[in-house]
């Protein structure tokens, strides 16, 4: 399945990411993993979020330059091995990946990798086969994560 | 110490007479321009009328547009046959004001730069390296003719390659230099990283300042670093080029070689004379021109004549250094930048706002340009490669256009101050 990235265009200097971070929880949006590129003067701030279009939404009224993208939020098991079968899999596909950060379930032995690719559809029908689980919004808001991982 | 006593200290009468009688020929060559021909005739203006040099106030203006109007051919007083060189204004590309010599006028153009040398003290023992850029800017060739012409040495080094430049007057005994002054102030960087002290490892004596504004506390900087005496220079490509306002030795104030200009002040505004003294836009007109003459050309420098006779013996009047604009033109390591020429660009390339901004600064003597603008938000992709990939494009298309590296940083959209009626383009904190 594929789910929503939520991309903010910010200028690299302080107060930014408290900004963002304070109308999501003004409009309690929970957010379930971030990831921040910065180049120079300016970077790109990713999130995943419980909620993608209320909290696009609203960060846009706020006057931020939003955009969502599709990523693939892919189950793997968190174990010696397991981010490596997945990538593995992408590399003898050809899909490049983009972007890529991921966070630990709590209470179970799984992780989630958030992955933006450049061939989104094919890379979530060979995942499928391969059965690999990829969650959509609604199942990452009810999953609870237990602390963030980046790459 | 004169290059040529008789005109260079010709008493003002004569002087005068002499400009009328070069004022008559130029008008009366001017009128065989397209420009010039048509202008006259639309004023019903005869050239003939002209009998005293207080005429000059009634000859029309002439402006940058007026160039660029008639561009490229259209102020030719002659074939193009008779024309051997061209250069225009530094900095600019595209549709840049171009100006065209006879040989004749490359002759009395390198006469003048060579008087202004010698003035300095040059002289045909000096070895002189010419740190300009060489080509459309007259800064390159103008001194390196007028240095040939005193019979110096000249390494038509060019700009740049700093460490180079520093081995050049090293190796070949460099006396004299041309330098922008805010490369001299960056080069002195370079020269103490290397270890080496000009005032005792160079035999740099004179240097010519030229082709940026500068403070009389930045010359005291780089004389004192180096160890020579550094002369102003003035002048700009619709006038030749440099040589024609020079400091002497007395280093206050530059003459303006009036056999071959006449010069006027007016207030910008009204168009009218100020009083002798009064700041105001220097206007001038070329009396030795014979296949571009320009008439009344407005410099937008702004600049006051210094009363009085200057202690050298030369008669001709000094003006003083120029102390700004009258548009909005900035002068960037020596290249000559209007921020209507960014905007342009800015404009053309997709994803980019309206709203800009540009600072100039100065670091470790160095200038150097940011240029802020904003992004549009439906060009954001949420990707940072495609927003480093536009930033890449904005520096490479403002560089082809304004021959300087800006530094670019791009804004989210609506960050910038939005200002009422004109906007604040340029913040320049470059001081001295």
């Amino acid at each position: 399945m594929i789910t929503y990235q939520i991309s903010i265009f910010a200028e690299n200097k302080p107060g930014r990411l408290a900004a963002v971070t304070q109308v999501l929880a003004k409009k309690k949006i929970n957010i379930r993993a971030t990831t921040i590129a910065t180049s120079d003067t300016f970077g790109v701030i990713n999130l995943i979020v419980d909620d993608p279009q209320r909290a696009k939404a609203a960060l846009t009224k706020a006057g931020m330059t939003v955009t969502l993208s599709q990523v693939l939020a892919v189950v793997i098991p968190d174990q010696p091995g397991g981010l490596d079968k997945l990538t593995q899999l992408l590399f003898a596909e050809g899909i490049n990946i983009n972007n890529a950060y991921g966070f630990v379930l709590e209470g179970s032995r799984k992780a989630v990798f958030v992955v933006s690719v450049d061939q989104i559809e094919k890379a979530e029908r060979i995942l499928e086969k391969k059965g690999f689980k990829t969650l959509d919004a609604e199942s990452l808001s009810t999953i609870e994560p237990f602390h963030y991982m980046k790459y | 110490m004169y290059w040529e006593k008789e005109i260079e200290t010709m008493d003002r009468g004569s002087l005068e007479k002499l400009q009328l009688a070069r004022l008559r020929e130029t008008l009366a060559r001017a009128s065989a321009s397209v420009h010039y021909g048509n202008r006259f005739t639309e004023l019903g203006f005869d050239t003939q009328e002209v009998r005293t040099l207080a005429d000059v106030e009634r000859l029309p203006l002439t402006g940058k547009e007026d160039l660029r109007e008639q561009w490229p051919y259209g102020f030719l007083t002659c074939s193009r046959d008779e024309i051997i060189r061209m250069h225009s204004s530094s900095g600019t590309t595209g549709r840049a004001t171009v100006i065209f010599h006879t040989a004749n006028d490359i002759a009395a153009w390198t006469n003048l730069l060579a008087r202004s040398m010698f003035m300095t003290g040059m002289r045909r023992s000096d070895v002189f390296q010419n740190m300009m850029t060489y080509g459309l800017f007259t800064g390159g060739l103008g001194f390196h003719y007028g240095a040939e012409k005193i019979g110096a040495l000249v390494i038509p080094a060019g700009a740049g390659n700093s460490k180079r430049q520093i081995q050049f007057m090293k190796d070949f005994d460099t006396t004299a230099i041309h330098i922008i002054p805010s490369y001299a102030l960056h080069l002195s960087s370079v020269f103490t990283e290397m270890g080496v002290d000009p005032r005792r490892e160079t035999k740099l004596r004179i240097a010519f300042l030229g082709a940026e504004p500068h403070s009389e506390n930045m010359r005291r900087k780089i004389e004192d670093f180096y160890g020579f005496k550094g002369f102003n220079s003035y002048g700009l490509s619709e006038m030749n080029g440099p040589g024609m306002a020079f400091e002497c030795p007395e280093q206050n104030g530059m003459h303006v070689w009036e056999d071959n200009y006449i010069i006027e002040i007016i207030d910008p505004v009204t168009l009218r004379p100020v009083p002798e003294g009064t700041e105001g836009e220097l206007v001038a007109t070329t009396l030795l021109r014979e296949g571009m003459p320009v008439i009344r050309y407005r410099t937008k420098d702004l600049t006051r004549i210094i009363p009085g006779p200057c202690p050298c013996g030369r008669t001709h009047r000094r003006i003083e250094r120029i102390t700004g604009r009258t548009d909005d033109m900035m002068i960037l390591k020596g290249v000559n930048i209007f921020p209507i020429q960014i905007e342009k660009r800015l404009m053309e390339i997709p994803g980019l706002g309206t709203n800009f901004q540009i600072i100039l600064d100065r670091e470790n003597f160095n200038d150097q340009m940011t240029v802020k603008v904003e992004v549009k938000g439906e060009f954001f992709g949420g990707d940072l490669q495609q927003l480093e990939a536009l930033r890449r494009r904005i520096v490479e298309e403002l560089r082809s256009d304004i021959l300087i590296t800006p530094k670019v940083d791009l804004l989210e959209p609506d960050s910038l101050p939005k200002s009422e009626g004109k906007a604040v383009r340029v913040i320049d904190n470059r001081k001295d």
